[in-house]
């Protein structure tokens, strides 16, 4: 029985697969080096790679992507870690202004391979300005691929794609996640950007998750399942490329669709999801299109205040009960 | 001034190589004047910001470059794209809107970008290329190819915060860089002395980082390009990055019509009689060249930027469908299935 393997140490084994078959492929951040991350997801790089590939860097959010820009626009592949996705808006320039636009404005004369990883969400209790889920800030700007993996597998295979990628990549690993556990990749693993899994097949609603929210849906899925409701979850596994053709032909399956977020409700991606359903898709419900997305406050600290924000397994079984009672 | 660099001996260039230098400055400000008049003319939309009067610091420092070297300019830089080698049909097109544009009428007047000539890059958002320079350097320091970079900014730019997140992270990873200020006095509109902390923007920060600074005439051609071959030698050695803070002037306002009635009547004449292009040509003059011959190639640089209006007229509009290409590099904004 081969063992299990954490998502926190997929991060790092992701890293170090593209680091091994392309010597392009260099890593900057705040402690990532000899210290190895802080959440670890970095373990044995600088061991394996040294200095020369693994570069500690200052408290510099700026420096960090706007020089991940620049060495990508001259060929290298850098991997850039933002220790907290909060902390993207420290940067948020480069993000928003520069990498994702610089292909377009200048005509297709340059292309940025670039990954920008960043650890995302809540769970941990850290407070307003360490948990706060963004990824719907990335999905607000043209030009950026948005990864963000449910599983270890799915960390591996998608940082193959996102670091192959010449387009720029923000890969979000969630903090809530970084104790589970899954079976390995197997060597040479690659799963495309793009590309929707159906984690449970079911016929009576569709719901779709991602990242941490995968879990939560599964287990919602389960619950259901005791009531005797089929629920299909769908693991997005990327914003962008969205998925919509593995979505739309469940929903073509079950007239009913459910999307879970940990983003707030206000401009979350579940709005993007249920708008194309809307126009495109509109014959196939039986039910209005309904969200589960975190509260619209920032995120508190305590668990018991934190339950109330963001999507628990019985906010999504209530919501399914709803929708199916339509 | 900084503790700087040894100076290695007297500056001196050959009549061949200033007149070069003195053409391709001539090419740059009749290429301003143009793109000036066609604002007004109402044929370049959006806006404008002319460097006529700091073609000194691109000519002189592009002179002291290898082709191979990453260049990064702001929202001011038709001088720096023209130094890498732009031509100016292809720029006055961009700002044209037109389909032969330098970045096929995609990015317009703040983004003239020649990639295959190193040119990287006019950036809009203030100081944001400085840590992308010290990304390029980085990458030539990781790839070992004896490359640098170069980051030109207004005195503007070194009271935001990537200004110094990029010269302390240049400075810790020794890279090979070059922080070029154009300082022009003004910030926009307001004088860069009444909201900056120190008396030289960029040159007096330069310590703070454990940097060496230099602060020339960036009005004359050949003191830009000897600061700028001695910075960049010690860069190529592995000594690590340079501060150059060049004084300079622009002859129009901050952009588009702006009549600059916020600079003092005197400092404006003081500064005008030290036009580059003067300032080169009396040099020209002491080196022997007669002042109509020099003359000459200024009409010939008139000439030249004249044609270049009329092919840019000439050319046709974008195809609407290109609106929609380049996102991705696969050419696509496919963004879902």
């Amino acid at each position: 029985m081969t063992d299990l393997l954490t998502y926190r140490d997929a991060v790092a084994e992701g890293i170090a697969r593209e680091m091994r078959r392309d010597p392009s492929v260099v890593c900057l951040g705040e402690d990532i080096g000899a210290a190895e991350g802080v959440f670890k997801t970095t373990a044995g790089l600088f061991r394996e790679f040294g200095r020369e590939r693994v570069w500690d860097t200052p408290i510099s959010e700026q420096a960090i992507v706007g020089a991940a820009m620049g060495a990508a626009l001259t060929g290298l592949r850098p991997v850039a870690e933002i220790m907290f996705s909060d902390f993207l808006a420290c940067c948020w320039d480069y993000i928003a202004n520069e990498i994702p636009k610089i292909r377009y404005m200048t005509g297709g004369q340059v292309t940025v391979p670039l990954v920008v990883r960043t650890a995302n969400g809540g769970g941990l209790g850290f407070g307003a300005q360490h948990s706060q889920a963004v990824e719907n800030w990335a999905l607000t700007v043209p030009g950026l691929k948005i990864v963000a993996p449910s599983t270890p597998a799915d960390v591996v295979g998608l940082m193959a794609s996102a670091i192959r990628s010449p387009d720029p990549v923000i890969f979000f690993e969630h903090k809530g996640l970084f104790a589970s556990k899954g079976e390995p990749a197997p060597p040479g693993h690659v799963v495309d950007l793009g590309r929707a899994a159906i984690v449970r097949p079911g016929t009576d609603l569709t719901i779709v998750a991602l990242a941490y929210t995968v879990p939560i849906a599964l287990a919602a899925a389960d619950q259901l399942a005791a009531a005797g409701v089929s629920a299909e979850v769908i693991d997005l596994r990327c914003l962008v490329p969205l998925d919509m053709a593995t979505v739309l032909a469940s929903v073509g399956r079950t007239s009913r669709v459910l999307t879970v977020e940990e983003n707030p409700y206000q401009g979350g991606w579940g709005g993007t999801v249920v708008s194309i359903i809307a126009e495109e898709g509109f014959e196939l419900l039986d039910a209005p299109a309904k969200r589960v997305a975190a509260e619209c406050v920032p995120l508190p600290f305590a668990n018991s205040l934190e339950e109330q924000v963001i999507p628990t397994a019985a906010k999504v079984v209530r919501a399914a009960r709803t929708l199916l009672e339509y | 001034m900084t503790a700087a660099f040894e100076q290695t001996g007297t500056p001196a260039v050959s009549t061949a190589e200033l007149t070069a230098m003195y053409r391709q400055m001539s090419v740059i400000r009749e290429t301003e004047r143009a793109a000036h008049n066609l604002f007004l003319a109402g044929l370049v939309k959006g806006t404008t910001h002319l460097a006529a009067g700091h073609e000194a610091v691109a000519v002189g420092a592009s002179s002291a470059l290898r082709d191979d070297d990453y260049v990064f300019a702001t929202y001011r830089g038709h001088h720096h794209a023209i130094a890498r080698g732009a031509g100016p049909a292809e720029c006055l097109a961009e700002l044209m809107s037109k389909a032969t544009g330098v970045c096929g009428a995609k990015g317009g007047s703040m983004h003239l970008t020649r990639a295959d000539r190193g040119m990287l890059g006019s950036y809009a958002i203030v100081g944001a290329h400085l840590p992308m320079a010290a990304g390029a350097a980085w990458s030539a320091k990781l790839r070992g190819t004896g490359q640098v970079a170069v980051a030109f900014f207004g005195d503007g730019a070194t009271n935001i915060g990537a200004f110094h997140e990029a010269l302390n992270l240049a400075a810790v990873w020794k890279l090979p860089v070059l922080f070029i200020c154009e300082n022009n006095l003004y910030m926009e509109y307001t004088p860069i002395s009444q909201v900056t902390a120190v008396p030289y923007p960029a040159a007096d920060r330069a310590a703070g980082y454990g940097l060496p600074s230099e602060r020339i005439d960036g009005n004359d051609v050949v003191a830009v390009k000897f600061a700028v071959a001695a910075a960049a030698a010690r860069a190529r050695s592995g000594q690590g990055p340079t501060v150059i803070e060049a004084a300079t002037y622009r002859h129009f306002g901050h952009s588009r019509t702006d009549p600059a009635k916020y600079r003092p009547e005197e400092e404006v004449r003081q500064w005008l009689a030290r036009d580059p292009l003067l300032v080169a040509a009396a040099r020209l003059e002491a080196a022997g060249v007669p002042a109509a011959v020099i003359d000459g190639w200024y009409q010939a640089a008139k000439q030249e930027v004249s044609e270049a209006v009329a092919e840019a007229k000439a050319a046709p509009e974008p195809d609407p469908a290109t609106a929609l290409t380049d996102v991705w590099a696969d050419g696509s904004s496919a963004w879902r299935t």
